[in-house]
């Protein structure tokens, strides 16, 4: 029983990483119906902006969260703009592909600054906790905590503000919007900025958590949090939460039980698993169209 | 234009036997060094890579990121056949035999595949095809037999530039046939509108499922003919990076087109040797030039479009010839 409390804490911290990364990947399909494959090498550059912000000026952690989430909400405006942008209204295969193709660029990019993984090093102190038996570290509920209160914030901004009103109004009609006077393409900017924030900052608290960053932590973590997006249905903020923590827990129980490297397989078995039965994810909606 | 039509009627065929015989006489007159070999061989392994691809994601019109995958099985079954299973057969047999059921255990793996993308289009069918990927290069990872993660070594060197020839031969002919065909209007016909076409009567399930069984049993055998090529496999050699590689050289030879990748394959080839001194940078030029090639020009060089002489002669029916 204990054992098991203690890997449903484990599994929280990286389901709660995996939750900011696949906010990012369902908000840009919401809007844009896109996927941003790119998005999971934003998440790994948030890691190390980190790195590099701590090796110029030793700042404190949340000084470093903000600085980190700024600089890769800036990336992901860049991106958008330059790459996305010119292919709004181009076949969905191009989009696809140029996501694909920015992904790689940048993850190959800090492969040839960085080849080796580093170590990050320590922002916090980290104490134990003893609570009736389970260790739980600072680290750990600093996570926790982070996560869910971005999490919170951004369904506060979806649901209650004029804001999350056009995005929502976007994902649900493209092209009606901007006929309404909705300045979209500040809208669809403005999105791309806050997944891009939230996966930078999931980039800084997973180095925090697994201290080692290297660029194939774009693929072998940002793709697993969009496998959790898909599996909570893409475009559907609540079932990236429910997928990421599911994914999670599921990944958390897998290494328990068999060797870690049966880890990739047994979550994109699930995905497919998934997909199969249930197309649109666990709370997608789906299109009426085929096509 | 009737003497253009007979003499260009021998032309391709001849041509074909030119290369055969260049290609078998070649190498053994010490006037192609290996270097030059191991390049042309290349260049035939990608062009049947590249092509296979072209017909799921040029000619029907979707986007598989998977290719590496069914590669990778085809690089694994034959290599199970050669180094484990008979390693003293004479190659000459077990060679083509090899190639031959890397090819067909590709195929098999492209079912589930085709049948999965009877419901699925568009983002989810790329999303499939590549969890498709990653779960065979994952269970790989997790088979002792074939070495795990650090992958097989000492496949015997039993590709030659003949044999790499050969097959791209086949490739290009059967996915010519193929996509000339009525049944392959059919499936450049779900390209344009999937609804429409079923409505027209196309059977788009069976061609589906046809386009998909196709490419990866070319994909497997061009697998096969790269793990005998470099005597050495391991999963990470087909992980997302091959199958970007491939993905560039369809779209910038050209998307729905034989002559396209053909020309796709030989250029990302030799760009791709003239890189080598580049080292990891040379990573981040080819997706670049994918981003760039999908902003400026997304057909690609050559795309729907095709050399004339690439295209099966249309027959003239019988009223035409009486007219």
């Amino acid at each position: 029983m204990k054992y098991l409390a203690q890997q449903a804490i484990n599994a929280l911290q990286l389901g709660s990483i995996y939750a900011l990364i696949a906010l990012g990947y369902s908000m840009v399909y919401g809007v844009l119906t896109m996927i941003n494959f790119a998005h999971g090498d934003v998440f790994m550059l948030g890691a190390f902006f980190c790195l590099l912000l701590i090796a110029i000026v030793p700042v404190p952690f949340w000084l470093a969260l903000i600085v980190v989430m700024g600089a890769t909400a800036l990336l992901g405006t860049l991106i958008e703009r330059f790459a996305y942008r010119p292919l709004r209204n181009a076949p969905r295969v191009s989009a696809i592909i140029t996501a694909l193709g920015c992904g790689l660029v940048i993850q190959n990019t800090t492969l040839g600054i960085s080849p080796y993984a580093r170590p990050m090093p320590h922002l916090l102190d980290n104490t134990t906790f003893q609570l009736g038996g389970l260790t739980i570290t600072t680290l750990q509920m600093i996570i926790i905590g982070v996560s869910v209160a971005l999490m919170v914030a951004l369904d506060f901004l979806i649901r209650k503000t004029s804001f999350g009103m056009a995005m929502r109004a976007i994902s649900s009609d493209r092209a009606t919007v901007p006929l309404l006077g909705i300045p979209a393409n500040r809208v669809i900017a403005v999105t791309f900025a806050l997944g891009a924030a939230l996966g930078g900052a999931a980039g800084l608290l997973y180095g925090m958590a697994y201290p080692v960053v290297s660029a194939a932590m774009g693929i072998s973590v940002g793709w697993k949090a969009f496998v959790a997006a898909v599996i909570g249905g893409i475009g559907n903020m609540r079932g990236a939460v429910l997928g990421a923590f599911l994914l999670g827990g599921v990944e958390v129980m897998t290494v328990a039980v068999l060797p870690s490297t049966y880890r990739d397989l047994i979550s994109y078995s699930l995905l497919l698993l998934i997909l199969v039965f249930k197309p649109h994810g666990l709370l997608g909606k789906p299109t009426l169209q085929k096509a | 234009m009737k003497s253009i039509g007979e003499k260009s009627r021998y032309l391709p065929p001849a041509l074909l036997l030119v290369g055969l015989v260049a290609s078998v006489v070649l190498p053994s007159t010490g006037l192609v060094n290996n270097y030059l070999q191991f390049v042309l061989m290349s260049v035939a392994i990608n062009a049947i890579l590249c092509v296979s691809l072209n017909l799921v994601n040029g000619w029907m019109g979707e986007f598989s990121v998977g290719h590496a995958g069914f590669m990778a099985l085809g690089a694994y079954a034959s290599a199970i056949l050669t180094v484990k299973l008979f390693p003293s057969a004479p190659p000459a047999l077990l060679f083509p035999a090899a190639v031959l059921i890397g090819g067909t255990v590709a195929g098999l793996a492209g079912v589930p595949v085709g049948i999965l993308s009877f419901k699925t289009r568009g983002d989810y069918l790329a999303i499939i095809t590549l969890a498709f990927l990653m779960i065979v290069k994952s269970g790989l990872e997790n088979i002792p037999y074939t070495g795990g993660p650090r992958g097989m070594l000492g496949i015997p060197r039993l590709t030659t530039v003949a044999w790499a020839y050969f097959w791209c031969v086949v490739a290009f002919w059967v996915i010519r046939n193929l996509v000339y065909s009525k049944y392959g209007r059919g499936i450049a016909a779900i390209r344009e509108d999937e609804i429409a076409a079923e409505a027209m009567g196309v059977p788009t399930r069976s061609a589906k499922l046809v386009a998909f069984v196709t490419s990866s049993f070319f994909a497997g055998v061009a697998g096969a003919l790269f793990a005998h090529q470099l005597q050495f496999i391991n999963p990470s050699s087909f992980d997302i990076l091959k199958s970007t590689e491939i993905l560039v050289m369809v779209y910038l030879g050209g998307v729905a087109s034989l002559g396209g990748s053909l020309l796709g394959a030989g250029v990302v080839t030799i760009l791709t040797q003239c890189l080598q001194p580049l080292g990891t940078w040379r990573m981040v030029v080819l997706p670049a030039l994918l981003v760039l090639l999908m902003l400026f020009r997304p057909g690609g060089i050559m795309g729907y479009r095709d050399w004339n002489w690439l295209k099966p002669r249309l027959r003239k029916s019988k009223e035409e010839k009486s007219r």
